[in-house]
């Protein structure tokens, strides 16, 4: 099939009617991914690129889903292992072990962090209206970072907010302070 | 002849800046009968007023006329050099300023001040006759609209000598002209040559002409001298007081009637190149206004040429270098790898000269940062009643340009707390035995990688008993407490510590030297004090060269490198088991020489797994640092090698780490920390006292259960 053909085909922008309500929406792609057996994605503009996991250089004192920072032509970046994050799955590093680099623009400022996740799967095509609201029946993701549910054929999609991945959270002294008392 | 003139502006409004610091500094040092001074002075006015004439800044144009006229007549000798006319100059000089920063700004500036000013200097124009005083407002009703309604225009036309050859007749214009209203004309024949060396077809005259009209503007005088704009220098003048954020009517030069003709004629007759731009006037002021504004915040660096020279030749080389390296790789082989070598060195060296340039572009110096301070002293000696000479030593010492725009703050709070603080009043200093006068010496000089400012006044010293007393007062020390001097001193810099019996507005609030300190601190520097009573105090304030590039020692620490700023170093050591001591409750200290020097394991403080090496204390590498005047050991596993590391941020992207000031990129692509030195010893510190306070709560808890 001619690529033209293809690109036709996914729906860029359109208008939609709901309820009466009129809506204009635009078709969104999202990067998908895996975390323990679980579906994740992310807006795919917001991705830098995506690299193969490499040892960091470690921060201390950071948190644990901290892994530290990589050198990416120039520019420091921190590592975030999602798994420890999100407290789903253990950080064990295969083959397919990845970090996605997001470049996440707000506020007026732009932050480069980059994301280990246990494999990229595919490019998905979500319409705004295909985005159900997560319920809120607890789960280990806070509910903070979840943009929303999508239904792929039988699986669901969680679609992650990429803005609340952004803020990390400030280095904690009270765990180093513990951490010291153990050694001593 | 729509020349885009907007694309000027910065370079008019760099100029200006100069131009100003130019006539600050030179009103300060200006002295009777000083003649090149004073012309100095008159030539920066000048060009500013020139160059705000050609970009349409009528206000700036019509203000700073009257400061020429002024140092014109200073300059003639028609007026003496009295301390308040330079007093007048001075605030003359604040408002331009403020005048020109408003353009650079595209803000608002403070009018009232302006008009304030600019009265005052029509006044001291007009001598202090007190009829004269009321001029200048009785002219805004008199001769604007004068009682008919009509406004009053003077015209100065000085054709080129060709202009009749063109085909023009000026009698044609003045017909034309006096067609919009009641017109004088008045010839200027001094140009006029004998008859012998005359041309006949060339003119010479050139007109002062002054139309009466009601409805007359300037745009439609200058339709009439449309067709010979180009070749004539042509100034159209509304009679009327100074109208700062006036209609485009007011020009360039605005006189009040108050003012003697003379002065305009003999201003005129200098201004040649300039005025004649300013016919573009109209074309400016459309596109003037939207240009300025993207570029506010785009800094730039006056550099020297021989600077840019010099990296031109090293690129030159290093081009040369690569070249050879690209011949030699094309067919190599083993017998050639001496040639690489040699070939590697010299790129080595091409890269190491090309960085020392680069940075020595960034570096300026430090008078850009002195050069407020003789303004400063000036301006607070009069609002102190004190009588303070400024010595400024080491000017030319170099710094980076961020640096020296970070460091201008604080020093300039030093200044004013060596005055405010320092220096004693003159009845004070005689009976003192001193001299009436006080001395505050400004230096700055290269130590080592950095660079020293010393901030130092001959005043009464730092009163150690009065800050100890306030001190205890506040709580931040023990009653009874011993302290030495110089932990005294540093009491000053505690936040809302302040000892000046008064609150004056210059300081004394207690609201800076912590401020001071931190922005110092903050760019990797400190500040040490040295007082005698009696004799004055030093402010020493210690910086980097720069804040983009650090030399460092590169240690191991487990599996992580680190980086040590080289310049906190003190000396590195291996331990010798005898020489540590464990004191007062598990406390490790390492004895170096006389001194005890606790020691840091950074495996620990960071939580990292080390070689078992470090683990044990004996004969492990040792790492004596000093911050704030506080040796520590580091215990590292290894030393590596010494190297130049380019500083990046680490809170970029991520966040500002305790303990560590910023990354960098090794040899090998990965990434290494670099310690911040003080902050490791202050996250040392809350480690040490949090093991303390918990080991009381469980020993307190202990304590109950029994």
């Amino acid at each position: 099939m001619d690529i033209q053909e293809l690109v036709g085909e996914i729906p860029i922008e359109g208008e939609y009617s709901l309820e009466g309500i009129d809506f204009i929406t635009s078709g969104e792609q999202y990067l998908t991914f895996t975390l323990a057996n679980e579906q994740y994605a992310v807006d795919i503009l917001c991705v830098e690129e995506i690299r193969s996991w490499e040892k960091p250089t470690i921060i201390p004192n950071s948190p644990s889903h901290v892994c530290g920072v990589i050198n990416m032509r120039g520019v420091i970046v921190p590592i975030i292992d999602l798994r420890l994050k999100f407290t789903i799955g253990e950080a064990v590093y295969t083959d397919t072990t990845v970090v996605i680099v997001l470049s996440i623009d707000s506020d007026g400022c732009s932050k480069t962090i980059g994301f280990v996740v246990d494999a990229v799967s595919d490019v998905l095509n979500a319409e705004d209206t295909d985005i159900k609201s997560a319920p809120a029946f607890g789960g280990c993701v806070p509910q903070h970072f979840i943009a929303g549910l999508v239904n792929v054929g039988d699986n669901v999609v969680t679609l992650l907010n990429v803005e609340a991945l952004k803020q990390l959270e400030s280095h904690q002294l009270k765990a180093r302070g513990e951490q010291w008392i153990k050694n001593t | 002849m729509s020349v885009d003139l907007s694309q000027f502006i910065p370079n008019f409004l760099a100029e200006s800046f100069e131009g100003l610091e130019l006539m600050e500094s030179s009103l300060l040092n200006l002295e009777q009968d000083d003649d090149e001074t004073i012309n100095a002075i008159f030539r920066a006015a000048h060009s500013i007023k020139g160059g705000a004439g050609t970009f349409g800044f009528d206000h700036v144009t019509e203000f700073t006329h009257l400061v020429e006229t002024l140092l014109d007549e200073m300059r003639n000798g028609q007026r003496a050099i009295k301390q308040d006319d330079v007093e007048l100059l001075l605030v003359s000089v604040d408002c331009m300023k403020m005048l020109i920063e408003a353009i650079r700004d595209e803000s608002d500036y403070d009018k009232d001040k302006i008009d304030e000013t600019y009265q005052l200097l029509l006044v001291a124009l007009n001598g202090k006759e007190p009829d004269l005083l009321e001029i200048p407002s009785k002219s805004t009703d008199t001769t604007t609209t004068s009682k008919d309604g009509m406004l009053e225009w003077k015209i100065t036309f000085i054709p080129e000598h060709h202009l009749v050859q063109t085909g023009n007749d000026p009698l044609l214009l003045f017909n034309a002209l006096a067609e919009l209203g009641e017109l004088t004309v008045e010839a200027n024949s001094s140009n006029l040559p004998s008859i012998l060396d005359a041309d006949p077809q060339e003119l010479y005259l050139s007109w002062n002409l002054t139309l009466r009209s009601e409805n007359a503007t300037e745009e439609l005088i200058r339709e009439v001298f449309e067709w010979v704009e180009d070749e004539c220098e042509l100034t159209i003048t509304q009679n009327k007081p100074i109208e700062c954020e006036g209609h485009s009517t007011g020009t360039a030069e605005n006189n009040p009637s108050t003012q003697p003709v003379e002065a305009t004629k003999e201003s005129i007759a200098i201004d040649t190149v300039t005025e004649n731009a300013q016919l573009e006037k109209p074309v400016v002021k459309a596109a003037a206004k939207p240009a300025t504004k993207s570029k506010v915040d785009v800094g730039s660096i006056r550099v020297g040429v021989d600077k840019v020279d010099s990296l031109i030749n090293l690129v030159g080389e290093l081009v040369i270098t690569q070249s050879m390296l690209s011949e030699l790789g094309t067919d190599f082989d083993i017998s050639k790898v001496e040639r690489l070598t040699s070939g590697l060195e010299q790129l080595l060296q091409n890269t190491k000269e090309l960085q020392e340039s680069v940075m020595r572009i960034r570096m300026l110096p430090i008078s850009f940062a002195f050069n407020r301070f003789p303004r400063l002293i000036h301006d607070l000696g009069n609002k102190t009643g004190k009588d303070i000479e400024l010595v400024l030593k080491g000017e030319q010492t170099e710094l980076d340009k961020t640096v020296m725009e970070q460091i201008s703050d604080p020093l300039v709070h030093l200044v004013r707390n060596a005055v405010d603080h320092g220096i004693e009043p003159a009845n004070v200093r005689v009976a003192n035995g001193k001299t009436a006068k006080g001395t505050i010496t400004l230096n700055a000089y290269h130590q080592g990688g950095s660079i020293v400012i010393e901030i130092k006044d001959d005043g009464g010293g730092i009163n150690r008993d009065a800050v100890y007393n306030k001190a205890v007062e506040k709580g931040i020390v023990d009653a009874g407490a011993s302290l030495t001097d110089n932990q005294v001193f540093e009491l000053i810099f505690e936040a809302g510590f302040s000892t000046a019996q008064e609150i004056s507005d210059i300081s004394g609030r207690g609201v800076g030297m912590d401020v001071v300190k931190k922005n110092i601190q903050a760019l990797g520097g400190r500040i040490q004090i040295d007082s005698t009573p009696g004799e004055g105090s030093t402010f020493k304030v210690n910086l980097p060269l720069t804040l983009a590039i650090l030399d460092g020692q590169l240690v191991k620490v487990g599996s992580e490198t680190y980086i040590v700023p080289l310049i906190t170093i003190v000396e590195s050591l291996q331990t010798k088991a005898e020489l540590i001591n464990r004191v007062s409750g598990d406390m490790v200290l390492y004895r170096l020489r006389e001194d005890n020097v606790p020691i840091i394991p950074i495996y620990e403080l960071f939580g990292i797994e080390s070689d078992a090496k470090a683990n044990t204390l004996e004969e492990a590498l040792l790492v004596v640092v000093e911050a704030d005047g506080q040796k520590v050991g580091l215990l590292v596993d290894d030393l590596l090698a010494q190297q130049q590391v380019v500083i990046k941020s680490l809170d970029e992207n991520y966040q500002q780490v305790e303990g560590i000031s910023g990354a960098t990129i090794l040899g090998d692509g990965s990434v290494a920390m670099i310690l911040d030195i003080p902050g490791l010893i202050e996250l040392a510190m809350q480690n040490a006292n949090q093991r303390l306070s918990s080991k009381l709560q469980s020993i307190g808890t202990e304590g109950a259960m029994i």
